[in-house]
């Protein structure tokens, strides 16, 4: 029989012993099985989850860098030019890489054309991981629907690890944002959000928003109080 | 040991409390108390995680960079990230200037709280990558290096970087042929011996030990248990100072 020995939604340390017993899941890298019991190897929150006669234990990281998962859409600033690739700082600990195949649908001769021409150094980009296997640099694409150099907008840095809270569940903040405002919302995996908004002054608030949800993503009952913010915030600055 | 040449003050008194004789320390402590501790998380913005750590006087500042690409890259290894550690006395820490270039203290001290640190970190989990640990001291008052390893495990798991336990440390010493806790700097001058201790005391591990000075075979096992004892004190500190770093915003917030 399963013991649990925290509650849920409780904020653990590195250390903490979770549970412990045989009918115990662990769905997070960051929790370790030392014999029977399970330990938190980061600061984070805890979700328990009873499914069957198991239990389903995971940890939601409060800090961290961004750690690329091969599907993750990210946004990425390039960096410096290659021959035949691009590199692009996706503000993790490592680079991505954007080959040339991977970014136009045609032959790329570099005797004769220049990869400046499509993507020059400071441009910002939204693409794809295609593949990270960690023993080298995560490879991007930007061939794809939403994918490619942005044209317009503002970007937006919050730390990687709030990203899962300014999504929210089943995408229920970035929603409720996009309805509030008006605004077109894109979340990076990596931390970064493009935003486009009718005006500065709406634009503002959506920046404002989504920096009160970074520094209160662990707290409960975020998605209503942000709500709440955005509505104050437009009638206050009559926008 | 290193007895500054001045007379030596009386180091131990001996009381009446309550019907029984005790010794008292120098500052007024008894001989298993520690020093009043106070730990801050989150102290630096530019920091990926940061912490200030004070046993009584000594203060103790640390700063985690990472994980990041490691520079230069020919240092990063393909399996694991590697650790590099700065512990770093400030000129202004002592009572006379001490010079900010690096002495061989200095080093040896980054050494072995490096090696402390990498086995708790999981590095395998941050292949190719560097984390940066910077220790400052910015006053000292004995005990530094084991209030050094103390804000850097905080800093460490403030920053998000993935480790098996939390790392606290503690010094014991033997003062007139009492065993004492978290020795201070006038104790240490006069003293027998000096023990830094360092455990994780969720994987029941100890992670740095070091003696200048004798102690008998009896003497060093209550000495072991004597810190061990002050850590868990400590730990119970850390674990409560990084939480309540979260608790903090949140009572912010709502009101």
């Amino acid at each position: 029989m399963a013991k649990i020995h925290v509650s849920p939604r409780s904020i653990v340390v590195p250390g903490d012993l979770i549970a412990e017993g045989d009918d115990v899941e662990a769905e997070s890298l960051f929790i370790e099985k030392r014999g029977k019991k399970f330990y938190a190897t980061i600061t984070g929150l805890v979700s328990i989850e009873q499914v069957d006669d198991k239990y389903k234990i995971n940890i939601i990281p409060l800090e961290g860098a961004y750690i690329p998962r091969p599907g993750d859409i990210v946004i990425g600033l390039v960096e410096d030019i290659g021959l035949t690739h691009w590199e692009i700082d996706i503000s993790s600990p490592y680079k991505g890489i954007l080959t040339v195949q991977e970014a136009l649908d045609k032959p790329f001769n570099p005797v004769t054309d220049s990869l400046k021409r499509y993507l020059d150094v400071g441009d910002y980009v939204v693409a794809k991981v295609i593949a990270f296997d960690r023993a080298r640099d995560p490879l991007l694409t930007i061939k794809g629907k939403g994918l490619g150099r942005v044209t317009e907008g503002s970007i937006v840095e919050i730390k990687p690890s709030r990203v899962p809270r300014v999504i929210g569940k089943k995408g229920s903040m970035v929603n409720m944002l996009i309805k509030e405002t008006g605004c077109e919302v894109l979340v990076g995996q990596n931390g970064r959000i493009l935003i486009k908004c009718p005006n500065k002054d709406i634009e503002e608030v959506l920046i404002l928003s989504i920096k009160k949800i970074e520094a209160e993503a662990h707290t409960t009952g975020l998605t209503e109080r942000v709500r709440e913010f955005i509505r104050k915030e437009r009638e206050r600055r009559g926008v | 040991m290193g007895g500054t040449g001045a007379e030596k003050p009386t180091l131990i008194r001996w009381e009446e409390r309550g019907g029984e004789r005790v010794a008292v320390r120098i500052d007024g402590r008894l001989p298993e108390q520690l020093r009043p501790i106070r730990i801050e998380v989150g102290v630096l913005g530019n920091a990926d995680g940061s912490a200030l750590v004070e046993y009584g006087a000594t203060r103790v500042l640390a700063a985690v960079y990472g994980p990041r690409e490691a520079v230069p890259r020919h240092v990063a290894l393909p399996d694991r990230a590697i650790i590099r550690c700065r512990y770093h006395m400030a000129p202004f820490s002592t009572e006379e200037r001490k010079t900010p270039a690096p002495t061989r203290r200095e080093v040896e001290l980054s050494k072995v709280i490096r090696e402390a640190l990498e086995s708790v970190v999981l590095t395998e989990m941050y292949p190719r990558t560097s984390i940066d640990v910077y220790m400052e001291v910015l006053q000292s008052d004995g005990g530094t290096r084991t209030a050094a390893i103390t804000a850097a495990s905080l800093a460490l798991a403030d920053a998000g970087i993935a480790m098996r336990d939390l790392v606290a440390g503690v010094a014991v010493g033997k003062v007139d042929g009492i065993l004492v806790l978290d020795i201070n700097e006038v104790e240490d001058n006069y003293a027998e011996a000096d023990m830094p201790v360092a455990m994780a005391p969720s994987l029941d591990k100890v992670l740095l030990l070091q003696l200048n000075g004798v102690l008998t075979h009896d003497e060093f096992i209550k000495a072991l248990e004597l810190a061990r004892r002050g850590i868990l004190e400590i730990y119970k500190l850390q674990k409560e100072a990084l939480r309540k770093k979260y608790v903090e915003v949140e009572t912010s917030t709502t009101g």
